[in-house]
């Protein structure tokens, strides 16, 4: 019951992908037995070359191709699209009745429906709508909810960059959650922005629980053109990351992103681990400030908080990530998490192609949800 | 944080014991507690409205029994109400035709590859030839999860080559269970978004090509207010006979569950417990009734405790306490059996009225505590750990010593055994505990 890894040898041989081209997108099943193979070569043999830049090139090529061409990601009219697409007629009639002047008492009740509809929580609709009927300011009911609602949010920059601590050292990126939120696909988006910014990418395989982690990460490393450290099944993850560390300092590397397996927030020796992944980090490469980025599936309830907070007290949370906003729900616990903690959404998930990851838009967001 | 619903009602209408009815004020400051607890465990709003309106007709001027105040009262009605609305539908999990064909649908993410293995251990454990059917082509490496999973049961897995459409993974994974004389078929199907039109016809087509007999909707207990239109949405789209709940070994409490069941009438079939292939459990309604008012979960911490005590040894320990013979040995013993049962802050849990204790306890288990504790009785010789009272200076040291402990840390522990003991004498003695479990 207290314990479901068995830590094996640290030692194994750290085993590299390859770069390659946009054929694998459709041979995806070929190319998995193919890597594998490369996988037993590496192991048997050590290291596998680093990519040359030709072959970056060529990764970056077909990386141009798929992703849209503004380069920095669509634009987040695509959010607003997204989410809209699930909304129903309910909020225009709101909206209707709200744009008569003064509304009524039921009409604000619907209002807190709205945003309780929308997992802000219960006690949090009520205190943002309390707020938007005491707010005079002419700018009417609408616009008291959105500011009332942006207001949770936390300040943040355009355009979030993770932190390096100096030119010749990569940023590491500590990818967090519990199970199923899309981690590893949320990784693979990530790889593919910085790939299509020029940037190289390393990622590290420290999910060693799930089955067939490593090889998911592995598929998103082909495709994306970044190589990928990882240990065999069931390896100690912070043993993966202090090798994935010394690689993207030793090769040079721009970003390091590192997957970590799905975990429930209460298991308190899982959160552990988790903690010493950061450690790990912390020691081989003083001054490095990870960002620790908390990916949180949009359709969470009310759990999400207590989630965001347990991860947030073992790793100390740099960012959010909000998966699976293209599904039909709205991801209001950002809000209680975001007044909560302090710490910021970052990007947002909106699809399964790996352009489908946006930079959070306040406006668009709370617009999507109340507008 | 969330406070226990009976917690709340205590507060709100425990001063209205002693009366003999409750009135129509009770119950609008009851139905206020009531709405709040059930939205902050992610029942669905429109779930929480008509749940409170019918609550609301069966409190007002019902006779509060004489064991019971206004508030407990309130608590149990609330409780028997939910726990008939998850009681609803048929739980058994239906296994005609040759073979059986059990699919499992979902959102992205909801745990279905994990629940296929765990359905699959079940169906073998009740005398069944299961093969795991792999229909999701699109998740990177979701067929090798499959397979590694199967390869850990000792069970086939069926996957088709790439490029095969859907459905016909489907036909041919029941031709090939046929072929191998196997008679349950576990299909696993991709995630996808009830707004995905193409994937929501897609897996129509499938159940069509292979006519299930159980179709189960896996969700993950965590989910908020969108569970009902999820549920709906897969309803539409495939013959949903049944839901599966995941992730419920975490703190979330489930609603989600409790609304599905209400608005679709499906009944909740198995509960997901755990990351390992044994972490199956079959639903008990009346637990998760609990779980979401936050009463605790008495019944299950009962089973796993007698799945984990030796009850010779339980009751060899209460004997001694009632003789007052209780050794520092046997509490070594004692923190072995704890240790057993699982995490302490999520035994605490199922307690009643013990849920906000249990972060504190768990926060003493992380620490390391209980660990310590065991390793000073460890560098005791036996004779100390009979008699504790022979500890001088030297002998304290020692033990500090060679338990890796401040000397300050032995002193503790000594001086707290101590107080225990005297704690027994007085339950021999039949006074009541004072204060121990209290607030």
């Amino acid at each position: 019951m207290f314990w479901r890894r068995r830590p094996t040898e640290p030692d194994q041989p750290a085993d590299e992908g390859r770069v390659s081209d946009a054929a694998i997108e459709a041979q995806l099943e070929a190319e998995l037995a193919e890597t594998e193979d490369a996988r037993t070569t590496a192991q048997a043999g050590g290291e596998t070359p680093r990519p040359t830049d030709g072959q970056l090139d060529t990764g970056r090529q077909a990386l141009q191709a798929e992703l849209p061409a503004t380069g920095g990601g669509p634009a987040d009219g695509d959010l607003v699209a997204g989410v809209a697409r699930s909304r129903g007629g309910f909020v225009a009639r709101l909206k209707g009745l709200l744009g008569r002047g003064d509304p009524d008492a039921a009409t604000w009740e619907e209002v807190e429906e709205t945003l309780i509809a929308g997992d802000v929580g219960a006690a949090l609709a009520l205190e943002v709508v309390e707020r938007a009927r005491r707010r005079r300011d002419g700018a009417g009911p609408v616009a008291a909810v959105r500011s009332e609602l942006t207001a949770l949010l936390v300040d943040r920059e355009a355009g979030w960059v993770p932190h390096r601590a100096g030119p010749g050292s990569p940023a590491i990126i500590l990818v967090v959650g519990v199970n199923g939120t899309g981690k590893t696909t949320t990784i693979g988006k990530l790889a593919f922005r910085y790939r299509a910014e020029g940037q190289t990418v390393l990622l590290a395989a420290g999910d060693t629980f799930r089955a067939a982690a490593i090889e998911q990460l592995r598929a998103w490393g082909e495709r994306a053109g970044a190589p990928i450290v990882a240990h065999a099944p069931g390896a100690d993850p912070a043993a993966v990351v202090y090798d994935a560390v010394d690689a993207a300092v030793a090769r040079r590397m721009d970003v390091l992103i590192v997957d970590t397996a799905g975990r429930l927030h209460t298991k308190s020796n899982l959160m552990d681990e988790l903690a010493k992944m950061r450690r790990v980090i912390d020691r081989r490469l003083p001054g490095a400030a990870p960002e620790v980025l908390f990916v949180l599936d949009a359709t969470t309830g009310q759990n999400g908080l207590a989630q965001a907070r347990a991860f947030h007290e073992s790793t100390g949370l740099t960012g959010i990530i909000l998966t699976k906003l293209d599904s039909t729900a709205k991801g209001g616990i950002v809000f209680a998490i975001e007044r909560a903690l302090g710490v910021p959404v970052c990007f947002v998930g909106v699809g399964e192609k790996v352009g489908d990851l946006l930079p959070f838009d306040p406006t668009a967001f709370v617009g999507a949800l109340f507008g | 944080m969330f406070d226990a619903l009976s917690e709340r009602l205590r507060r709100t209408l425990g001063s209205l014991t002693g009366r003999g009815r409750i009135s129509e004020a009770d119950v609008e400051t009851a139905m206020r507690e009531v709405r709040l607890a059930l939205l902050e465990a992610d029942v669905n709003f429109k779930v929480v409205k008509d749940f409170t309106a019918r609550v609301r007709e069966r409190a007002i001027g019902a006779d509060v029994l004489e064991s019971l105040n206004a508030g407990q009262q309130v608590v149990k009605i609330v409780n028997e109400e939910l726990t008939t609305l998850l009681s609803g539908g048929d739980r058994t999990l239906h296994l005609a035709g040759n073979p059986a064909v059990i699919a499992l649908v979902g959102l992205q993410g909801s745990g279905k590859t994990t629940t296929a293995a765990k359905l699959a251990r079940h169906i073998v454990k009740i005398g069944r030839r299961p093969l795991l059917v792999a229909a999701d082509p699109y998740r990177p490496a979701a067929i090798e999860q499959l397979v590694t999973l199967g390869a850990s049961l000792d069970l086939p897995v069926f996957a088709a080559p790439a490029g095969t459409p859907v459905p016909e993974i489907g036909r041919l994974g029941i031709a090939y269970a046929r072929h191998e004389v196997r008679d349950t078929v576990i299909l696993d199907t991709a995630g996808r978004l009830t707004v995905d039109e193409v994937l929501m016809a897609e897996v129509t087509e499938l159940m069509h090509a292979v006519r299930p007999v159980e179709t189960l909707l896996v969700i993950d207990a965590m989910v908020g207010q969108e569970a009902v239109s999820v549920a709906q949405a897969f309803a539409a789209a495939v013959p949903l006979t049944g839901l599966v709940l995941t992730k419920i070994d975490g703190d979330a409490r489930g609603g989600a569950a409790l609304s599905i069941s209400a608005v679709t009438g499906l009944p909740v079939k198995f509960l997901g417990t755990g990351e390992k292939t044994d972490a199956l459990e079959p639903f008990h309604p009346d637990r998760l009734a609990g779980r979401i008012l936050g009463m605790g979960d008495v019944l299950t911490l009962i089973e796993r405790a007698q799945d984990a005590f030796d009850t010779t040894q339980a009751e060899k320990a209460a004997a001694k306490i009632q003789s007052g013979s209780f050794t520092l040995e046997d509490m070594l013993d004692q923190l072995q059996q704890v240790k057993k049962m699982g995490p302490l802050g999520q035994v605490m849990e199922m307690i009643p009225g013990l849920g906000g204790m249990a972060r504190q306890a768990q926060e003493s288990v992380d620490r390391g505590d209980l660990g310590r504790t065991e390793a000073i009785i460890r560098s005791m010789t036996s004779g100390e750990r009979r008699d504790p009272t022979i500890l001088n200076g030297s002998r304290r040291r020692r033990i500090a010593t060679g338990s890796g402990a401040s000397i300050v840390e032995v002193n503790r522990l000594v001086k707290q055994f101590a107080e225990m003991q005297k704690l027994m004498k007085q339950l021999r003695g039949g006074r009541r505990l004072p204060g121990v479990f209290g607030r």
